[in-house]
């Protein structure tokens, strides 16, 4: 930032020059304040209410703070998580994915049935199950992208689609798993593997999203499409990458879920793509799109399963839990508001 | 009434007004955009109300329909001082507008649009027979022969506004503000306009009346206040010659404000090729060349197709005749990617809808036309791309806290330039620019005349579509002129006055023959 002076001799007329003047002082007037404390709040709302739901557990109960119940709430967050990864690419891209859930029990079904019916290698079949998601995600894309269906409706005929097929596959009953399905819901030493695998898929997602072109375009199509398009940006076409990426996060999640209970369940992840959605914006991305960090994600799904079982220790039934992740969500929305109008002001 | 000599409709006349603007002054932050006007509208009289864009018109007539309040000065309903608090307030008092976007509901029928917020009601349901019958008698006082149970949004555009001035009817306004209301119709349609001002001009109703079309003013109108920088310049009869018209328009001195240095080069290379031009409903057989380090001018109405043509130059909408090259390599159709690897820049109309990400960092704005062909196996390049924001940032005068703040934050000059900055990144050599400096203030606007010599002086070309006219005059070393999505005609800088843009651009081209 150029000094006032340096400003007011390039200025062609008396007019730019108080402008210019006046300008500068208001961003001196404003240097890089110290720590706000209202803007880390708005900011960083999630993680501060994650910290306090968590000290406020360990203080009520003995349980919480043990290791069998953190591994247990890593295992939980971790099927929630990598579904909301799919979903934090779609939502900042301007869109929504409600097939998350159906993907993933289509996939691991796809993948049972590969591996028990067709004879295929356990390997092969684990890769047939996340190929399930990806295209299944494809068609949603192209659905949403090129057959210009809004993404609310184009996922929730897939919702309605891919929860059908899985049930056609499985005519209504579990698969057992491949070996290699159910060693990802197994243990690596002493830490489960969902929780090795949620690592190495944030770390992914994170990548994707920060570091290639089509992540950052994301932010572009989500913010503004339109000047994303001119900018010349192919739209479209990362569109559907969206949600292709989402499809393949859901296998995963899918093919994790199988692995814990040994077999595809025509009825798993039902309703998972509303605690998606939920972890997503809890996590400060706006439905609006353009804004949303894989970390921020991690948070939200973490709030959401130390919710869970913080009341599940407390012995609050499941009825009353629905209320309370109800009421959380609203609030988390609400910090949404609140930060983009602090942003605008 | 207004003593002022020096003001509209102020002549003796046989009625008392339906309403007055009297001494009526307007400011938007330190820029007067109305200074001391009065206008008069009288019952069976159509009032025109002439001016370039930026003359105050629209201003003035959202203080009529209660949209602005007036700085100072009166206004009187029947001579009877009032306060139009809103628009609620201007329509109790029967002052009614007509607007160029219609306020009408597309998916419900003709009948409840017009008797929208009153329906009837019989035992707390729609009186369905009763609502069909006022909204009948809306429209025949107005001779609109269309089924009251259609959807609106079935009508052509023309039905549709007359359908919104039968509501307007239907509420009894007595003063209705035309607000370019044949900007969008036909010939045939804009008669059939003029015969309900006809009628409505019987039943002794006041119309303000706008329109850029200067022909249609001898028509219908019976008095013309001009206007001209926010001040009245005459009030002449309607029957005044079109010429004059133009004349009392336009003719100011701007000539600092514009620092066009034209580039003297020998055999200039030809940049930009189009030909024949066309699509369907919106323009057609377009032709010009741009060569290096020309600024070609696009005059011409709103509506004229001018942004069209930008946008199908830049593969932002599909045409379906005719060819674009740069550089001797024929662009494909609606290809904006292609456009880009050709050269091409395009600042497009509205900034804050189709040029800027608004919650992203300036530097995210300015990368993104590069980010893909800076990039390494899909992988964006953060750190060149970024010195070379800090540069262009730098290089503009962007100002701004530092690159990495939301551009929501930064004025619109300093956005504008940043759309620009864009394109400088992506080095493009011919840039299309749709109202560069719309919605700019006065210092930045030079910085960006600046900026387009440079980029000439560079070997760039620039084809420039603007509704100021003293811009388009200023800055383009030559000038096309459009007029219903057509070329009109072509002018030099050194033959283009405003007179004659102007009468290429708003003359009826029939009548010329």
């Amino acid at each position: 930032m150029k000094g006032p002076n340096t400003e007011m001799k390039t200025s062609p007329s008396p007019l730019t020059q108080t402008r210019n003047t006046n300008m500068s002082t208001a961003t001196l007037a404003k240097p890089q304040q110290g720590f706000d404390i209202k803007k880390f709040l708005a900011n960083n709302g999630a993680l501060v209410g994650l910290l306090v739901l968590a000290l406020a557990l360990f203080i009520i109960t003995p349980d919480f703070l043990t290791g069998p119940n953190l591994l247990n709430i890593g295992i939980q967050v971790s099927t929630v998580a990598i579904l909301a990864f799919g979903m934090t690419f779609v939502i900042v891209a301007g869109g929504i994915d409600l097939s998350v859930g159906s993907v993933a029990a289509l996939s691991a079904m796809v993948s049972g049935y590969m591996f028990v019916s067709s004879g295929l290698p356990g390997g092969l079949a684990l890769l047939a199950g996340l190929l399930t998601g990806l295209v299944v995600g494809t068609v949603n894309g192209v659905a949403s992208a090129y057959g210009k269906l809004p993404s609310f409706i184009a996922t929730l005929a897939m919702l309605s689609i891919a929860r059908g097929l899985t049930l056609v596959i499985s005519d209504g009953r579990p698969i057992k798993t491949a070996p290699e399905v159910s060693f990802l819901g197994g243990n690596s030493g002493p830490i489960p593997t969902p929780i090795v695998v949620l690592v190495i898929a944030a770390a992914v997602a994170s990548f994707i999203l920060n570091r290639t072109v089509v992540g950052r375009s994301m932010y572009a199509v989500g913010g503004n499409a339109e000047a994303a398009r001119l900018s010349g940006l192919p739209v479209k076409q990362i569109t559907v990458i969206v949600f292709a990426l989402a499809g393949l996060f859901a296998a995963l999640a899918g093919l994790l879920l199988a692995g814990r209970l040994d077999s595809a369940q025509p009825q798993a992840a039902a309703g998972y793509e509303l605690d998606a959605i939920a972890a997503v914006v809890i996590g400060g991305a706006s439905l609006a799109g353009g804004v949303g960090r894989i970390s921020g994600t991690i948070v939200g799904a973490l709030v959401l399963v130390v919710i869970r079982n913080g009341l599940n220790l407390l012995n609050v039934t499941s009825f009353w839990q629905q209320v309370v992740i109800g009421v959380v969500i609203a609030l988390a929305v609400g910090m949404d508001v609140l930060r983009r109008k602090t942003r605008s002001s | 009434m207004s003593d002022r000599s020096s003001n509209c409709n102020v002549a003796e006349h046989p009625d008392e007004p339906l309403v007055t603007l009297k001494n009526i002054s307007k400011s938007f932050g330190p820029v007067k955009v109305i200074k001391d006007v009065t206008v008069n509208v009288y019952p069976g009289q159509v009032q025109v109300l002439l001016g370039e864009n930026g003359a105050g018109k629209s201003t003035l007539i959202k203080i009529m329909a209660g949209v602005y309040q007036p700085d100072s000065g009166q206004i009187l309903i029947k001579n009877e001082p009032v306060t139009l608090a809103n628009t609620r307030a201007a329509e109790a008092h029967g002052i009614a507008t007509i607007h160029q976007e219609l306020n009408l509901v597309g998916s419900m029928s003709v009948a409840e649009n017009i008797m929208l917020g009153r329906t009837p009601k019989k035992f707390g349901m729609v009186d369905r027979s009763e609502l069909r019958r006022q909204a009948k008698s809306a429209l025949d006082r107005i001779g609109l022969r269309v089924d009251v149970d259609t959807p609106v949004g079935e009508l052509g555009i023309a039905q549709q506004q007359l359908v919104e001035i039968a509501k307007a009817l239907s509420i009894n306004a007595r003063v209705l503000i035309l607000d370019e209301p044949t900007a969008a119709l036909t010939k045939h349609e804009t008669e059939n306009l003029f015969r309900v001002v006809e009628e409505l001009r019987a039943e002794r109703v006041g119309m303000l009346f706008i329109s850029h079309h200067l022909e249609e003013i001898a028509e219908i109108g019976d008095s013309v206040c001009v206007l001209r920088d926010g001040e009245f310049v005459a009030e002449v009869p309607g029957s005044t010659h079109e010429d004059e018209l133009v004349r009392l328009m336009v003719g100011r001195s701007i000539d600092d404000q514009f620092p066009r240095r034209a580039i003297e080069a020998e055999n200039p290379q030809i940049v930009l090729s189009v030909e024949g031009l066309g699509s369907k409903g919106r323009f057609s057989n377009i032709s010009f060349d741009v060569k290096a380090g020309e600024i070609l001018g696009i005059a011409g109405l709103v509506g004229a197709g001018r942004t069209e043509v930008i946008r199908a130059i830049a593969g932002v909408d599909r045409h379906d005749a005719g060819s674009v090259t740069v550089r001797g390599r024929r662009l494909p159709k609606g290809d904006v990617g292609a456009a880009i690897a050709a050269g091409i820049g395009h600042v497009p109309e509205d900034r804050k809808v189709q040029g800027l990400v608004l919650d992203a960092t300036v530097n995210e704005n300015l990368g993104y036309a590069t980010l893909k062909s800076s990039s390494r196996m899909g992988l964006a390049d953060f750190a060149g791309q970024r010195q070379k924001a800090e540069d262009i940032a730098q290089k503009l005068r962007i100002r701004m806290h530092n690159i990495d703040q939301p551009i929501r934050s930064l004025s619109g000059g300093n956005q504008q330039k940043a759309v620009f900055g864009r394109w400088i990144m992506a080095a493009s050599t011919v840039l299309l620019l749709d109202e560069p400096t719309r919605g700019v203030d006065v210092g930045a606007k030079v910085e960006i005349y600046e900026l387009m010599n440079q980029i000439t002086a560079a070997g760039g070309a620039i084809v420039m579509v603007s509704s100021e006219l003293p811009e388009v005059l200023g800055m383009s070393d030559r000038i096309l002129v459009m007029r219903d999505g057509e070329v009109a005609g072509e002018l030099s800088a050194a033959d283009a006055t405003q007179d004659a843009v102007m009468t290429l651009a708003a003359l009826n081209t029939d009548e010329d023959q």
